[in-house]
């Protein structure tokens, strides 16, 4: 399933308004892979995910996607962004809103190509959402409008696709169904997955690999070897207890730790 | 009504109207409402002060409404607040309240600033307008489609590498030169009622940018057409017909989409 290396995050410190927020990150994802980006809300995930995007300057740092360093607007990034409200009334329809992924930043006025309006709906096919593309964008369900911002994510042909907390907000059949989605465009188009999440468990069955962030810090790896308790113990700077029930993982904080563990030399903290 | 002298108010209304219509439907989409109600005083403080130094007003009225603009751009952008619109929009009216004040010509001219006035524009003042309308319509056919994505989500269009704050700044400078050219004819407490009402009704109406553009000029110049006739055939203000007929597209607007969506529900039930 996976291939080649596609991104690399190398030694990436993030200041904002000189508070340090992610402190020497580094990771990587081959093509075709599902990562999940895995941390407490505020822990600085949607920061990570402004700084692979070229929106965020990192201090220090590298981030590369097939070995060369990233421009903003890289085309090979699709991105899905945490929160688009979309209001009831807004004159676009589905179709035309996807069409923007293609488009959007292209100055003047002209009329878009056939071609153009078949992506379109080869994408809207892809993530099942062919039978709501004439409607208004606003008028559609929380799940639903979901399938659109992936379809308006995968429009422009990325290799890299980030989601940023996709699964917020959404009922727990919605969840299962994004992720069987999202399992199926990895799998089919090859198209790496970056999604960032606060609860890893609707995951687990298809993560190939996880990027755990908390105190600042990110271990990165495969679930078995960064969700366990001396790794966490150490990102956290607590003791933590990893617990396995009914094939759900629990991260349960404990006491804290005489003295601030130091990162150990463990392959989760090692870019591969 | 037809009559000569009454030509510069038909010709400068439908350029005015059909401008408003096309910049009010962007207004609409980006939430700008309070912002393209505060541009317009801008003009209205720099008309004043035309007045009272004695140059073209549309030179004041340009010069003004682009500061108003910029400033509003500029200070937003980093405190994403209203509180600098509203104290733009106070400030520039008091200023156009002290430049009418000192001038010899307060009453009449004030009135005609904030509420319109249907010979607003003289023979003199045509081409400016229509060669201020072509630069704003060019502006806006170069900046449709960016404009249109980062009115629906800055944040999409940014990742996609629009450059958000250069189109705000340009949409603004856009929104400035449209206020310029309304304010002399619709006045500057009104203006922004032409750029909002029939661009949120045309919305209503069409579920496609390109057809709810081309709804909101019209519904704009019908607004304005009936506006000037009513204000000539009764002689009050164009700009209290303006105000009113705008608010009424929108509410015929909303009752029909009401309807539609009721039918709509019915079919499903």
């Amino acid at each position: 399933m996976a291939g080649n290396d596609l991104l690399r995050v190398e030694d990436v410190d993030v200041s904002l308004s000189g508070r340090v927020i992610l402190q020497d990150v580094n990771f990587r994802i081959n093509e075709g892979e599902f990562t999940g980006l895995i941390g407490s809300n505020g822990a600085g995930k949607t920061t990570l995910l402004r700084v692979i995007l070229g929106l965020q300057a990192a201090a220090r740092g590298r981030v590369t996607v097939h070995g060369e360093q990233l421009t903003r607007s890289n085309r090979s990034i699709g991105y899905v962004p945490q929160k688009v409200l979309f209001e009831v009334d807004l004159p676009i329809r589905v179709r035309d809103f996807v069409a923007l992924g293609v488009d959007g930043h292209r100055y003047g006025v002209f009329r878009r190509s056939r071609q153009t309006y078949d992506v379109v709906e080869e994408m809207l096919h892809a993530v099942e959402a062919a039978e709501f593309s004439d409607r208004r964008i606003g008028s559609l369900s929380g799940g639903e409008q979901q399938r659109v911002l992936i379809a308006h994510a995968l429009v422009s042909k990325p290799e890299l696709l980030l989601l940023d907390e996709p699964l917020a907000n959404l009922d727990p059949g919605s969840v299962q169904e994004i992720i069987a989605l999202l399992h199926s465009v990895a799998t089919h188009q090859h198209v790496a997955i970056l999604l960032s999440a606060h609860e890893m468990n609707p995951l687990l069955p298809v993560m190939d690999r996880v990027v755990y962030v908390a105190n600042g810090k990110v271990a990165s790896g495969t679930t078995d070897e960064v969700v366990r308790p001396d790794v966490l113990s150490a990102l956290y700077g607590h003791h933590v207890d990893v617990l396995r029930v009914h094939g759900r993982v629990l991260v349960v904080a404990g006491e804290n730790l005489d003295e601030q563990q130091a990162v150990p030399d463990h392959p989760a903290f090692v870019v591969e | 009504m037809f009559s000569s002298f009454m030509t510069n108010a038909w010709v400068s209304g439908t350029i005015i109207a059909a401008l408003a219509g096309a910049v009010g439907f962007f207004v609409v989409m980006r939430g700008a409402a309070f912002a393209a109600h505060a541009i317009p005083n801008g003009a209205f403080a720099g008309a004043a002060g035309a007045n009272l130094i004695g140059v073209n007003p549309l030179f004041g009225l340009v010069t003004f409404a682009l500061v108003a603009a910029f400033g509003i751009g500029a200070t937003s952008r980093r405190t994403k607040s209203d509180v600098v619109t509203a104290l733009a929009l106070v400030m520039m009216l008091a200023l156009g309240a002290a430049f009418l004040a000192t001038s010899t010509e307060y009453e009449p001219a004030v009135n005609a600033l904030l509420f319109g006035e249907i010979l607003g524009v003289s023979s003199s003042e045509i081409l400016p307008v229509i060669l201020l309308a072509v630069v704003c319509g060019l502006g806006l056919a170069v900046l449709y489609r960016p404009l249109l994505y980062s009115s629906i989500s800055p944040e999409l269009s940014t990742a996609r590498g629009v450059n958000v704050t250069v189109i705000d700044t340009l949409f603004l400078v856009v929104v400035a030169l449209a206020s310029a050219l309304a304010v002399p004819v619709v006045g500057a407490l009104l203006t922004f009622s032409l750029t909002i009402g029939p661009p949120a009704a045309a919305r209503l109406v069409s579920d496609r940018p390109n057809r709810a553009l081309l709804l909101s000029v019209g519904f704009s110049l019908l607004t304005l057409w009936a506006a000037i006739a009513s204000s000539y055939l009764s002689n009050l203000p164009i700009g209290f017909f303006v105000g009113t007929l705008s608010a009424l597209v929108y509410l015929v607007a909303r009752a029909w989409d009401i309807g539609r969506t009721r039918r709509f529900q019915r079919q499903l039930a």
